[in-house]
């Protein structure tokens, strides 16, 4: 990236907000060992559905408590390491396999193309959260099932886009160029087509960032992720639900978390389009 | 005999820049007077300003226009809504793209009546039959039921004309109504106009940049450049005893009838940038006025 | 608008469906786990236990079941639960009119509240209440409807008990309905009380699923909007005399919605799926929630039924909302 986009990236309002939220997730994931106050899964039955802090709670409790008195602020950051892995790996698996097919499709055509159309056409007739729903329940209950099931969902939307850059990146002069030099179809799709393309999948990948952590959130509240000990923001929202007329921090502060990362990484991706786009137009 | 349409001193900017710098002309009642400019000229603005339609951008740093007497610079909306289509009305520039597409031609001509006349269902659709015969429209009931692409761009124009005049107003603004058509067609519709003025009375402000076409259909003529209004003459004068380099070099860039064979000469460069000069030179006189009058009154004109 | 058109559009649907219906079969048939052994007691003998699979249907090869499957579709025999011990095509029928109520409210929420809030944002152009609906638009498309729900369980549920939460009917009220269309039949019938009970729970889920969409057609519209109104037609319009607002509803209203609705009509399936997670958080009885229980259980069957259920849903919504694009635009009408 030369340096004037590097600029303008930095100064973009947006990009700056959901960088500072992708940042603090993942310090929060990366630290989570240190910074919690408390092990997530702890229980302590005597301090049981306690307020927040600034509400009428302990202080040893930041956010309060579960109904198992095991400590909200330490469960919240434990989910952000399991949103932020699902997110990464979810986002790029679906980026690399809808990308890889997105680029054979945009630049052989043919048939290749009308088989890869048809194929994501039809499978983007499928209702999104039926679809995750039932492959959770096929694959059962786990990481590894939400993350393929966001794969499974969502390498569509990485393969229209890169497929309709790389048909207009064909008809440019860089690539007729290469095709006279003789290089290969495999050196110029990979060597010179995919840089062209790559800012474009920065800012999908940042934006699959967050449906990723939303498909999460989903599967886990409806009970189709990790196993319920383990501290995950929807399984904190769904715990939350049920005692949501005496203690509704429970369901709160999740959503929320939940609310805010979703907002940053859209940002994040709305930001890094708005500056990478018009200024690769030029 | 009042004057119609007074339009004195009138200064307008957008976002700054300015675009028309102490315009002033004068309608009588019935008569038809032309605006000669090229684009950029500002002559489509005078009449937005007329009008009432201006950018949002674009603000009226001074003068005043006057309609029978009335200032109607800067009239609100309820008021002008009254004005607009019943005693001043606009023939707009590109037939094509002036009528709604998706209403069929009827709707479009019976909504002014509706709207200023009060008249019955019955009763427009007797006027608005009435209104496209007056503009040689034939088989009038079909083309009330059709959609706009089904009509030829001539034809929308006599629609656009036959909406215009609809309420019999006093005056009609035409922005270069055959700009957009054939030149066949250009000399029947300019026929049109001329012989529907003449029959109403109606007054009518006539913009174009064609000196040709203000030959034909004009009685008054205002040459504008840079927002500036360089001569006003009555047409026969004005084709006869050109007074401003700018005029002559107009018409000696303009295709005649009466004067074929001659080549057509552009108009200058030099004075081209005599007239930026005089306008930059305009523009800095105007804004040491201000000045001036700011520290005189303590207050400034705006 | 010809029938040749309808009959293609039809035809095009019936491979999806079918698609729809492998693809289903395939993964459900994948399953790690064995359903069956998950119905029966530890202890239970092993005759019992195949005599079960047969029952079922699950002891033939793959191909077998499906084209016994397809068969039985056919004739409409959806096979029966395992968790529920019901035929699943009475189920479906037993549940589907309440959540076809849900999406029939929804929908003109959302066009009325997207309709609203995009004529808004243009009259009041470059002022503040602008702003605040693009915020709002904003907002609305980056929080997922089920999170949407679940503020409005928080907020207008519990913190300031407004309206219910849960259920189609608060249990005390004995309706004794024929169909199940409540809402509608108590309507038709004159019985008041009812419907505004009905309407009452019927208003946080429908709010919920109508959320998303409003915002996405406010966004879509107003842009529509703000591309028509600097057309020439409408400056003549307003050139005739008319206010900007009747010149904002009478005739750009109409020109922007035809680009509009062709980007947004592929939203509206997406309330078909939205269905799934609101009627689950609002224990509201339609098939969406049955969708979860089943899929919680690992309901063969059900799943089965209900996922083409869903596709024939989403089939119909998309044709419906192709009908609707061509009576608007009269271009397309002649062609």
């Amino acid at each position: 990236m030369s340096a004037k986009l590097a600029q303008a990236v930095g100064r973009n309002p947006r990009v700056l907000f959901g960088g500072a939220v992708l940042l603090t997730i993942v310090a929060l994931a990366a630290l989570a060992q240190w910074l919690v106050p408390h092990d997530p899964l702890e229980q302590d039955l005597i301090n049981t559905l306690l307020p927040p802090a600034w509400l009428g709670g302990q202080h040893g409790f930041p956010f309060g408590t579960d109904s198992l008195g095991r400590d909200i602020l330490s469960r919240l950051i434990y989910g952000a390491r399991v949103a932020l892995t699902v997110a990464v790996v979810a986002a790029m698996l679906a980026g690399l396999l809808g990308s890889v097919l997105g680029l054979l499709a945009g630049y052989f055509g043919g048939w290749i193309d009308t088989l890869i159309s048809r194929i994501v056409d039809v499978w983007m007739s499928f209702p999104a959260v039926l679809l995750s729903i039932v492959l959770a329940a096929v694959l059962g209950a786990g990481l590894y099932t939400v993350i393929v099931a966001i794969v499974v969902i969502d390498w569509t939307r990485f393969c229209r886009v890169v497929r309709s850059e790389v048909l207009i990146q064909r008809e440019q002069d860089y690539v007729a160029s290469a095709v006279t030099i003789g290089l290969k179809p495999g050196r110029i799709l990979f060597g010179e087509v995919l840089p062209n393309v790559a800012p474009l999948l920065l800012t999908l990948f940042t934006l699959e960032m967050g449906i990723a952590i939303v498909v999460e959130a989903i599967l886990s509240f409806v009970g189709l992720s990790v196993s319920s000990g383990a501290a995950t923001w929807g399984g904190m929202i769904a715990e939350g639900r049920q005692y949501v007329n005496q203690a509704w921090w429970l369901m709160a502060l999740p959503m929320l978390c939940v609310i805010v990362a979703v907002i940053g990484m859209n940002a994040l991706g709305d930001g890094l389009r708005d500056v990478l786009d018009p200024v690769r137009a030029r | 005999m009042s004057t119609l349409l007074d339009i004195q001193g009138l200064h307008m900017q957008i976002d700054g820049a300015p675009i028309l710098r102490g315009v002033s002309l004068a309608l009588q009642p019935g008569r038809v007077l032309g605006l000669v400019g090229e684009s950029g000229a500002g002559k489509t603005m005078v009449s937005r300003v007329v009008l009432g339609i201006e950018p949002g951008n674009a603000r009226v740093t001074a003068g005043r226009v006057e309609f029978e007497g009335r200032d109607i610079t800067h009239l609100d909306e309820h008021r002008r809504r009254h004005l607009l289509g019943r005693e001043i009305a606009l023939v707009p520039q590109n037939p094509m793209t002036a009528l709604n597409p998706v209403e069929r031609i009827e709707p479009q001509i019976s909504d002014v009546l509706r709207l200023h006349l009060g008249l019955s269902r019955g009763d427009c659709r007797a006027r608005a039959l009435e209104l496209l015969r007056a503009v040689h429209l034939r088989e009038p009931e079909r083309v009330l039921r059709q959609y706009p692409h089904e009509l030829s761009g001539g034809m929308r124009q006599r629609i656009l004309i036959a909406i215009a005049f609809a309420c019999k107003p006093k005056l009609i603004i035409a922005d270069e109504p055959t700009t957009a058509l054939d030149v066949t067609v250009q000399r029947q519709i300019l026929r049109l106009l001329k012989d529907l003025q003449k029959s109403s009375g109606t007054a009518v402000l006539f913009i174009t940049h064609d000196l040709g076409v203000v030959s034909k259909i004009c009685d008054d003529v205002c040459v504008i450049y840079g927002g500036r209004i360089l001569e006003s003459a009555g047409v026969a004068d004005l084709f006869e005893r050109p007074q401003h380099a700018y005029t002559q070099a107009l018409m000696a860039a303009t295709p005649r009838y009466d004067r074929p064979g001659g080549t057509l000469r552009p108009i200058p460069a030099a004075l081209q940038e005599q007239l930026m000069r005089e306008a930059a030179e305009y523009d800095r006189r105007y804004a040491a006025q201000k000045e001036r009058s700011l520290s005189v009154d303590g207050r400034g004109r705006e | 608008m010809s029938s040749a058109y309808l009959l293609k559009r039809l035809l095009w649907a019936l491979p999806t469906l079918l698609g729809v219906a492998v693809v289903v079969f395939v993964l459900l048939r994948v399953v790690p786990g064995d359903p069956i052994a998950m119905m029966t007691p530890p202890g239970a003998r092993a005759e019992d236990i195949a005599r079960l699979r047969q029952i079922y249907g699950l002891d033939t090869s793959i191909a077998r079941q499906f084209f016994t499957w397809l068969g039985q579709v056919a004739r409409g025999d959806f096979g029966t639960s395992i968790s529920l011990r019901e035929r699943v095509i009475s189920l479906v029928v037993g549940k589907l009119p309440a959540t076809l109520e849900l999406v029939l409210v929804a929908m003109p929420l959302a066009v009325a509240l997207g309709l609203a809030l995009a004529l808004a944002a243009v009259y009041f152009r470059g002022r503040w209440p602008e702003l605040v609906i693009d915020g709002f638009t904003g907002l609305s498309l980056a929080i997922p409807d089920f999170l949407w729900a679940l503020l409005f369980v928080l907020l207008l549920g519990v913190m300031f008990p407004v309206l219910p939460i849960s259920g189609r009917l608060d249990p005390g009220i004995d309706s004794d309905p024929r169909t199940g269309f409540y809402l509608l039949e108590s309507i038709v019938t004159g019985r008041f009380a009812i419907a505004r009970a009905l309407i009452q729970h019927l208003l946080l889920p429908a709010a919920a699923l109508a959320l998303p969409l409003a915002a996405g057609i406010t966004r879509i519209l107003k842009s529509s909007l703000l591309e028509v109104m600097n057309q020439d037609y409408v400056t003549l319009v307003r050139v005739k005399g008319y206010s900007r607002a009747r010149v904002l509803v009478r005739v750009a209203l109409r020109n922007a919605l035809i680009p509009a609705l062709t980007l947004t009509g592929v939203q509206f399936t997406f309330l078909v799926g939205g269905t799934v997670l609101i009627e689950y958080i609002f224990s509201y009885p339609g098939i969406g929630n049955l969708a979860i229980g089943a899929v919680i259980q690992r309901d063969l069957p059900l799943i089965q039924g209900l996922v083409l259920t869903f596709a024939v849903i989403f089939i119909v919504t998309n044709l419906l909302v192709d009908m609707t694009y061509a009576l608007l635009n009269p271009r397309l009408r002649q062609g």
